[in-house]
């Protein structure tokens, strides 16, 4: 049975790119192709009337993600605006691999992203820890799967949610009664054919690769979640997440209405580069290709110094006639995240781009504005104790989750 | 620096504590130490130093006979299963100031053992007398649980007696039972190398795979404001056990406003600014102060939720018919 909405087949041949939950590869080692992979997902941009609409909803400036086009493309967004609009309110759904301890700031993008839906738009979330799903595909036990769980959930509660709107959920956990109701549900409607096409698994892949999909699937439904909203079967469900996560998404969306709940909306980020550049791989393996959320002052100032690459030219005087390559620098790249204030970044991309501003002054303001964030991140981390964290991840119920 | 063996003992002799002295050539084992004062009557102790994974630092010191799992005393402690192992050879050095072999209760006279949890065996309450190393291993003192005791109390610590050999179940509703005994600060080691201790194979014999960066304990930078009430030196020492301290709160929240109002008041915002300085400054204060003060008060919110939850769930149902 095909599927009414977007193409699901994966054809591996013509892959020039490649893009799922778990690889990212862009062609020839350059840069992905953005346009492209939406057209090849059937998803959509976001534009400027979707920054006003969300402004005007929710009373404050766009996240500063919105705003630089790192959260650029979705699925229904405008159907999430309009319900809300009604008054119809919503809950966001996203999640963490947890497959090692240690966290980078790309981890973080799409938790500052939600959190900052969370408080703009005065909505619960729920947060998926996929424990098993790292057991499957990764070199781990058990235990340690679930240990690094509750140490990410740590990491995530430090991004700043609200204890009062937040569940954080392990799959190892939860998984069970009504959610697993919902898995069976999807899974019935879901060909071994069509897992095979959404998601390239082959003969040699073990039958807990191929029964994974429908976990991180049914979080999109309410009804996963009896606890949190009971009797609320339609409310509707927003992901915000990586786009490689789409097509778990896609086949959640084919599934929905035949269950006869609502299809999830989306709204999804481009990927943050490695230190070394959009063609190199941010690796949790290589310490030096990301800035990590435990990194030191030092490690930060050191970190970008050597390994930020960089889009300047070879000399001053060559960098001053010709101007940064902006497409390739990382520290401008990284500024473009990380920079709340919109002059100032539009100040340094002028200087910068035209041979200004040096390589080193806009590595030192980047310096700078990760210290800030970093050792807040670490100051809130340290505030976060395993009474918390069991706290938040308790099945209990959120009366205030709308407030 | 660390008390030498003289200065120990004449600690004790100035406590008024009874103990025996026995020299004897260096041992680093409890079997070598039994070769020379076995036959005296009284307990050997066996000391073992250990550390869990945010670098809080145990010593446990028990009867030569009495079997210690690690396993679980760490789950009694609340570590989960694996949570301690055997702390570093560096750290003996660095933390209780004594050589290999030498892991004894006293060692904790050190101010650099001060955040050092310290288990003892009940045991040592059913024997005349235990011997220990007064910080030295060429020696071993013997005295009863109650000297020990009083140069504990002397030194400013509780002297905590637990049953090591008990096995009671942990679960959702059996809280640990040895949770209190859990440091409230971590030690963080200089030059702390950044794999796993080499010396010891984990406990649970599983390694991470993508990643071999074991994670010290942030290097958190206290803010200049926190006031450290017991004078701990702020040297990336981690703040004790976060509660929902409400003056604590509204200080940092005075300080940051203070701290930007000093800086944004200058002569020449004065001149600039004039009778519109107020305006200007409280629209400052807003835009930057804003996310920072809210960041905080959720720190804070989510504390005091944790800290409800915690006592509700852990909440004694009044008996029916009693008053």
């Amino acid at each position: 049975m095909g599927t009414q909405e977007e193409p699901t087949v994966v054809d591996k041949e013509e892959e020039e790119q490649v893009v799922n939950p778990w690889e990212v590869s862009a062609k020839d080692g350059g840069k992905i192709d953005y346009d492209k992979l939406i057209e090849k997902f059937g998803c959509v941009r976001l534009d400027q009337s979707h920054l006003e609409r969300v402004e005007r909803l929710t009373s404050r400036p766009a996240h500063v993600f919105l705003r630089r086009g790192i959260f650029f493309s979705h699925r229904d967004f405008n159907e999430i605006l309009d319900a809300y609009e009604r008054g119809d309110k919503f809950y966001l759904y996203t999640g963490r691999g947890p497959s090692s301890e240690a966290l980078h700031l790309g981890h973080l993008i799409p938790f500052v992203f939600n959190k900052y839906l969370q408080d703009a738009f005065k909505v619960p979330i729920v947060i998926q820890l996929t424990d098993d799903e790292k057991f499957l595909w990764k070199n781990l036990t058990i235990e340690e799967s679930c240990r690094l769980a509750r140490e990410n959930a740590k990491d995530i509660i430090a991004c700043g949610f609200d204890i009062s709107k937040t569940f954080i959920f392990a799959d190892f956990d939860y998984v069970g009664g009504a959610f697993y109701k919902n898995m069976v549900q999807v899974a019935k409607r879901v060909t071994y054919n069509q897992a095979v096409g959404i998601f390239g698994f082959t003969g040699e892949d073990h039958i807990g690769k191929v029964s994974f999909p429908p976990v991180q699937a049914v979080p999109s439904f309410p009804s996963s979640f009896p606890h949190l909203f009971p009797g609320k079967d339609h409310l509707r469900c927003l992901i915000p997440c990586a786009i490689d996560q789409d097509p778990y998404f896609r086949m959640t969306r084919d599934v929905a209405p035949r269950i006869g709940y609502q299809k999830p909306c989306m709204i999804y980020s481009s990927f943050f580069p490695a230190l070394q550049g959009e063609s190199g791989k941010m690796s949790a393996s290589d310490p030096n290709s990301a800035i990590y959320v435990t990194d030191s002052a030092k490690d930060i100032k050191t970190k970008i110094n050597k390994y930020a690459f960089s889009g300047g030219q070879d000399s001053v005087e060559k960098h001053r006639q010709l101007g940064a390559n902006l497409e390739v620098d990382i520290p401008f790249k990284y500024l473009s995240f990380f920079l709340e204030d919109d002059l100032e970044l539009e100040h340094i991309r002028k200087e910068y781009g035209a041979g200004r501003m040096l390589t080193g002054e806009v590595k030192q303001r980047l310096i700078e504005v990760l210290t800030e964030l970093v050792e807040r991140h670490q100051k809130a981390r340290a505030a976060v104790t395993d009474e918390m964290v069991d706290a938040f991840m308790a099945i209990r119920p959120l009366p205030h989750m709308f407030d | 620096m660390g008390h030498s063996k003289q200065q120990l003992l004449a600690l004790l002799q100035e406590l008024q504590i009874e103990f025996s002295q026995y020299e004897h050539p260096v041992v680093l084992t409890v079997e070598a130490q039994a070769k020379y004062v076995g036959n005296e009557g009284g307990g050997l102790s066996k000391n073992l130093f250990l550390k869990d994974k945010k670098n809080r630092f145990y010593i446990v010191s028990s009867l030569a006979d009495t079997k210690v799992d690690l396993k679980v005393l760490s789950q009694r402690l609340g570590l989960g299963k694996g949570g301690v192992r055997m702390a570093p050879e560096e750290a003996l050095g660095e933390i209780l100031q004594v050589p290999l072999g030498c892991v004894t209760p006293f060692a904790l006279v050190n101010e650099s053992a001060r955040d050092v949890s310290l288990l003892l065996d009940q045991g040592f309450k059913t024997q005349e007398h235990c011997f220990f190393h007064p910080l030295s291993n060429d020696m071993s003192i013997s005295l009863n649980a109650n000297g020990l005791d009083k140069f504990l109390k002397s030194i400013g610590r509780e002297p905590s007696y637990v049953d090591l050999e008990a096995n009671p179940a942990v679960g959702k509703d059996q809280p640990p039972d040895l949770a209190s005994l859990v440091p409230s600060s971590s030690i963080v080691l200089p030059d702390q190398p950044e794999k796993q201790t080499s010396s010891q194979a984990p406990i649970d014999g599983n390694h991470v795979s993508a990643d071999n960066k074991s994670k010290v304990v942030p290097a958190v930078k206290p803010s200049s404001n926190e006031k450290n009430t017991k004078g701990k030196p702020a040297n990336n020492i981690p703040p004790s056990r976060p509660f929902a301290d409400v003056d604590k709160f509204v200080e940092e929240i005075m300080h940051k406003t203070s701290t930007l109002l000093h800086s944004q008041i200058k002569e020449e915002t004065i001149k600039q600014h004039g009778e519109q300085l107020g305006t200007v400054l409280s629209d400052n204060l807003r835009k930057n102060l804003g996310s920072d003060l809210k960041n905080l008060a959720m720190i804070f919110k989510n504390t005091a939720y944790t800290e409800g939850f915690h006592a509700g769930t852990h909440h004694q149902p009044k008996r029916i018919g009693s008053s």
